[in-house]
């Protein structure tokens, strides 16, 4: 017995959650003063998407057996992801004052033991692929239905281990694993591209044997044709979406902003923020 | 930097490197093939849950065996140390139980990020099952797992076990299934030698066993040196040097009564015998156990040195480093 997600299929109401996201984001980043800020606003689309478009799960049992998994390789961007729990129902609004503080189910990097809906423990970067590889075979193996979403940053792609898990997602045709690579071109040390060079990146994908789209990432109307297209791909081959994204979308001042991996915004900003988002909604 | 060896003396009679796939077991020596291997089939047609992995090392991790019986049930990832425990990891998350081998360098070494992160700290059930323990190759360092119980003993929720045998094996095999959690274990592969048999042994997880009295000394050992022991105590008994045997084969969690009610004995020399360096395996673990708890008897440690080990063949090299059974009574008596 399946239940779908609260699954909304028209766009505008997708703008919402995205919209929505992002404000539970910046909401907490303000509890902190500071954090991964500019990521978050970046996927917001890509997750208002998978979680109220693409996957199924139930809200009220976020470890009911038919979900689809969600995992947030880049523990980092946990805040993003928290953000998306919040408007999924599976976090209750109330604990997004508590985010990074003492006690929290919301610490500040992601971790599975922690918060309702959190499938992985990251932080230590490159370790999604290679355990959504094994979920994809335990899912087979139970002939279950459901799908193995994996969220993963271009920093990321330095990693040797994501691509021993590229390599043998394509081995065993993983067709239930869709991994999303968040390319905003920004990781520590600079430049993503810059750092370490990694394109072209859908050629190498399809070299390893997967079914690899690039899009937009923060166009909703195409990043909802690309999870369709993933979904329904007819070929027995893994799945991935590479979307590029902008760095603080949403928010202009911090879309501006140079070193943005890790934002501090001063006390005053966050209502500046806020009120940027409420704008560029309302235009 | 190390200095380049001189070239061999000629004509002196050299014993070679033993090729990988070689048995640790002496000439004449009771053995058993692939104990682990079998005990796996055996397992596994219980428990359905059970699933075989490994990093292309699955004939050398006597998991070909159970490959045979179950090619469903079995997953290569190929060399790849990191995605074969983060896979496993998947797997387990998905209530499957990962019986992971590779050898045990490359998952202490390699892989420990991996281990630590996506096993260890989500608690999941995902068995580490590794040949090659401490000094068991000649084939050099890269080889020689001499660190892994350190590495393992630190890292949290991780069940660490160091086998002796081949009886050892195929009772820690459902043994380890009935826990629930991630668990290290060393592995003895291809003919293992059977030598727990005679004393009526059995294994039991978290358990340390007196395998023989003594008056004399007590020898703390796990692994292979619980073999090595007991020789010694043998030969040593010819010279009317009565030792007594007190097998650990579980490193983390130690079993700390059965420990100090030996090692509180009065009278009696301390030797913990491990295949292990020096530094934070079950010599400093009991160590530590006996300081924190008021008992002090005289204490030795035989153990590998805190060195880069040579390349060569195994007896000349057990011999070396003082875990060959002429070693360990000639230690033992010297200390006497």
């Amino acid at each position: 017995m399946e239940t779908p997600s609260n699954a909304l299929t028209n766009t505008p109401k997708l703008a919402d959650r995205a919209y929505n996201i992002r404000r539970n984001a910046l909401r907490m980043g303000e509890v902190q003063g500071q954090g991964y800020i500019a990521q978050a606003l970046d996927i917001s689309d890509v997750l208002a998407v998978a979680y109220f478009h693409a996957m199924r799960y139930r809200p009220e049992d976020p470890s009911w057996q038919g979900r689809d998994r969600f995992l947030l390789s880049n523990g980092h961007y946990a805040i993003a992801l928290y953000a998306a729990l919040i408007e999924a129902g599976i976090v209750p609004e109330e604990e997004l004052e508590t985010y990074g503080s003492d006690e929290s189910r919301l610490p500040m990097s992601g971790m599975a033991s922690y918060t309702p809906g959190m499938e992985m423990s990251g932080g230590s970067l490159g370790l999604g692929l290679s355990i959504a590889v094994g979920m994809g075979l335990g899912l087979k193996r139970k002939k279950s239905e459901a799908r193995v979403y994996t969220l993963f940053s271009d920093g990321e792609l330095d990693e040797g281990s994501v691509w021993e898990a590229i390599q043998s997602a394509g081995h065993y045709k993983l067709d239930n694993l869709i991994g999303i690579v968040d390319v905003n071109n920004q990781q520590a040390d600079g430049p993503s591209t810059q750092v370490m060079a990694f394109e072209p990146l859908v050629d190498k994908l399809q070299a390893f044997g997967w079914f690899a789209q690039r899009i937009d990432g923060n166009d909703l109307d195409a990043v909802v044709a690309a999870f369709d297209a993933a979904k329904s791909h007819p070929q027995p081959k893994p799945r991935m979406i590479v979307a590029d994204t902008l760095m603080g979308k949403g928010v202009p001042f911090l879309e501006q902003r140079e070193k943005n991996h890790f934002i501090r915004v001063e006390q005053h900003e966050w209502q500046l923020a806020l009120a940027a988002l409420e704008a560029g909604r309302q235009a | 930097m190390k200095a380049i060896r001189s070239a061999p003396h000629p004509g002196r009679p050299r014993l070679t490197t033993s090729a990988m796939i070689a048995s640790i077991a002496a000439e004449g020596q009771k053995t058993k093939p692939a104990p682990f291997g079998h005990a796996l089939v055996e397992l596994a047609r219980r428990r359905p849950d059970v699933v075989g992995m490994t990093a292309d090392l699955g004939k050398y991790t006597d998991l070909h065996i159970f490959v045979k019986e179950f090619p469903d049930r079995y997953y290569q990832m190929g060399m790849a140390e990191q995605l074969l425990f983060g896979a496993a990891s998947g797997l387990a998350a998905e209530g499957f139980m990962p019986f992971a081998t590779t050898y045990a360098v490359f998952a202490s070494r390699r892989a420990y990020d991996f281990i630590h992160q996506t096993i260890a700290e989500e608690d999941r059930n995902v068995k580490i099952v590794c040949a090659l323990p401490g000094l068991t190759s000649g084939y050099g360092p890269s080889h020689q797992a001499a660190e892994d119980l350190a590495l393992f003993r630190a890292m949290p929720n991780m069940t660490v076990i160091d086998p002796c045998d081949a009886h050892e094996i195929e009772q820690l095999v459902p043994a380890i299934a009935a826990h629930q959690g991630p668990v290290y274990t060393r592995l003895l592969r291809g003919q293992v030698p059977v030598v727990l048999d005679e004393y009526d042994y059995k294994f039991e997880l978290g358990k340390a066993k007196l395998i023989r009295d003594g008056k004399d000394a007590l020898v703390v050992a796990s692994g292979i040196m619980t073999m090595r022991a007991l020789e010694a105590a043998q030969t040593l008994k010819r010279d009317n040097v009565d030792i007594a045997v007190l097998h650990v084969p579980t490193i983390k969690p130690l079993d700390t009564e059965t420990i100090l009610r030996e090692a509180g004995k009065p009278g009696r020399l301390v030797v913990v015998a491990e295949n292990h360096t020096t530094i934070g395996g079950l010599g400093e673990a009991i160590a530590a156990l006996l300081m924190r708890s008021g008992v002090h008897p005289p204490f030795r440690q035989i153990a590998l040195p805190d060195e880069f080990l040579d390349a060569g063949a195994l007896p000349t090299l057990h011999d070396r480093y003082g875990i060959s059974t002429a070693e360990v009574a000639r230690r033992i008596k010297q200390w006497l």
